[in-house]
């Protein structure tokens, strides 16, 4: 048996969650302390087994009354799938105009999420000449 | 000379909420200003995620929680005008804006103050060296890369561990910056330890705590900087002093209220906020001037703002429709006592129960706050995680007050 600290990222209130893990299988939880609320422990679970975490980041837009479009995924992905789905992103271009919640990438590096975009952006009559 | 019941300062989550609030109130007369060229304040360059878990129960990011009320507020069709500064403002309630190339005067019947806070600068904590480009504040480098589309630099450190820096570190990190490692003076961090979780150890970036930067070097651009560990007194250690090599360093060191336009007015100022001095109603020292959001005290999270908003926009009206609310004389003041840094509001009327929100001065495990009027202990209040990063909040009625000519708040 071994203990590990966690805290949890679900909620600002950032839980310090101690967790008595089996020594031989790291993945199996004996026991959860600390955790204010039931899904602080759902958390820890997934936490052991295979982090997951909301990522967010932005696109540049051509013609836009903004320069970026900020995202997000629609749920979290697993931690160790970050940099090939910032790849992705990077790769990306969009054209103006997107709205808000509007898919621009789907199952990014095969992960069971979408990339939505969480600004709208109108046309900028000026730049989407320029830009073209 | 423009004519005007509610005058909002400010076209952040606070005064959203107050515009909305008001309006919905019964309200019809009211304006909300705004320098920049669109409405959410902050939220427009916070693109990650965690807004909003309070009030909508879901993790909105900055631009999407914004969206809400702009979207609410549009509806409610309240007068706007963006690319408008507010150049001052007295205690008769007579504006001085100027709005497109314009010089407008604007005389209100009350005015809500919510013009945000700034970030402290490097000058503020005058850190020696030389004066190379790549300084930058967490939230004006969160500006030029989230909005401007700028890439500010490569090799990172970033001093102070204020949320903004945090999520600094793993935006650049994401991005394809190497961050190094945050310095922090004091001996804990002064974000939040979920910041601390998802934005640095996921990444590998090290925390260092009790350490501070004690030299800027570059000719041109940052080169490096020298950091050292300090003692119990945040006096350097010399014998600890290294060069980093680095082209970019953040200052993430803390938000001071913006209060210019409030001091101009003849407002009373509360030191250890930064914030004007407040009762239960969010009213200031001048009747019928009002203060929510970052401007009166820093706050961590931004539904909190959304909610001093609403209240203070709700007040306003109310002291419009209905006249005086809780005459000043009869106030009673809010003392602190040990391991309380402030409180808002500072005084009460003890017409309404209301909501104090308070921070603690060093963090600590399993205490609790007492509240109590001049003779018995008015409430109790367990708290088993307690930091100066996070404020509490106790909602206190009325009733429960028996002997009101003060209240004291103490953390045992
Ligand atoms: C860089 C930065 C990053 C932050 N990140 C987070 C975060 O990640 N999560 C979180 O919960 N909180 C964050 N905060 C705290 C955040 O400020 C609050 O949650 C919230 O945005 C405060 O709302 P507000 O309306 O009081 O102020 P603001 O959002 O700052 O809005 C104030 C508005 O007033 C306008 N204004 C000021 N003076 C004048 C004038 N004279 N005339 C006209 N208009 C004026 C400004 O342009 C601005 O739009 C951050 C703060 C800063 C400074
Ligand atoms: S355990 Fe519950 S209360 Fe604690 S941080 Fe996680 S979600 Fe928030």
């Amino acid at each position: 048996m071994s203990r590990r600290e966690l805290t949890c990222v679900i909620c600002p209130i950032g839980c310090n969650i101690s967790i008595i893990i089996d020594g031989n299988r790291p993945t199996q939880i004996i026991r959860i302390q600390g955790n204010a609320c039931k899904k602080g422990a759902e958390w820890a679970h997934q936490e052991v087994e295979n982090p997951l975490r909301i990522i967010t980041s932005s696109i540049s837009v051509i013609g836009g009354d903004f320069l970026l479009a900020s995202v997000k995924t629609t749920k979290p992905i697993p931690l160790i799938k970050v940099k090939q789905v910032m790849k992705e992103i990077h790769e990306r271009k969009l054209i103006a105009p997107v709205s808000m919640g509007e898919v621009v990438i789907s199952n990014p590096a095969n992960c069971d999420t979408e990339i939505v975009v969480t600004r709208s952006i109108q046309i900028n009559p000026v730049r989407s000449v320029n830009e073209k | 000379m423009l004519n005007r019941d509610i005058v909002i300062i400010g076209g952040g989550p606070a005064g959203l909420a107050a515009a909305i609030a008001a309006k919905e109130t019964g309200c019809s007369n009211v304006l909300l200003i705004e320098r920049d060229h669109i409405l959410g304040g902050i939220l427009n360059q916070c693109i990650h995620d965690g807004f909003g878990l309070e009030t909508f129960n879901e993790s909105l990011t900055g631009p999407e929680y914004a969206a809400r009320f702009i979207n609410n507020f549009n509806d409610l069709g309240i007068e706007v005008m963006i690319g408008t500064i507010v150049l001052s403002l007295n205690a008769d309630k007579i504006l001085e804006v100027s709005t497109a190339g314009k010089y407008i005067r604007i005389k209100t019947k009350t005015v809500i103050l919510t013009m945000g806070c700034r970030e402290r600068t490097r000058g503020a904590i005058s850190i020696p060296g030389s004066r190379p480009s790549g300084v930058y504040t967490a939230g004006m480098a969160q500006n030029l890369m989230n909005l401007e589309n700028i890439c500010i630099g490569n090799n990172v450190c970033i001093l102070g561990s204020g949320d903004i820096g945090l999520i600094m570190a793993r935006r650049m990190t994401l991005e394809g910056a190497h961050v190094q490692a945050v310095f922090e003076i004091l001996p804990y961090c002064s974000g939040l330890s979920r910041n601390v979780q998802q934005c640095l150890n996921d990444y590998s970036i090290p925390l260092f705590l009790n350490s501070t930067v004690t030299e800027i070097i570059g000719n041109g651009r940052l080169e490096g900087i020298n950091v050292a560990q300090v003692d119990t007194n945040g006096f350097p250690i010399l014998e600890t002093k290294r060069f980093i090599s680095c082209d970019t360093l953040l200052l993430s060191v803390g938000l001071i209220p913006e209060n210019e336009l409030t001091r101009e007015a003849g407002i009373e100022l509360d030191p250890l906020t930064g914030g004007a001095v407040v009762n239960d109603f969010y009213m200031t020292s001048i009747t019928g001037i009002f203060a929510c959001g970052n401007v009166l005290h820093v706050h961590d999270l931004v539904d909190w703002v959304s909610e001093e908003g609403s209240e203070a926009g709700k007040n306003a009206a109310s002291f419009l429709i209905n006249g005086d609310i809780g005459s000043k004389e009869n106030h009673i003041p809010i003392m602190h006592g040990k391991g309380i840094k402030y409180t808002i509001p500072q005084r009460v009327s003890l017409k309404k129960d209301f909501t104090l929100s308070l921070r603690i001065r060093t963090p600590g495990r399993d205490r609790t706050l007492i509240i109590q009027d001049k003779e018995n202990v008015v409430m109790k209040k367990k708290v088993h995680h307690l930091h100066p990063a996070e404020m509490i909040k106790i909602y206190i009625p009325k009733s429960s007050i028996s002997n009101s000519s003060s209240l004291k708040v103490t953390l045992e």
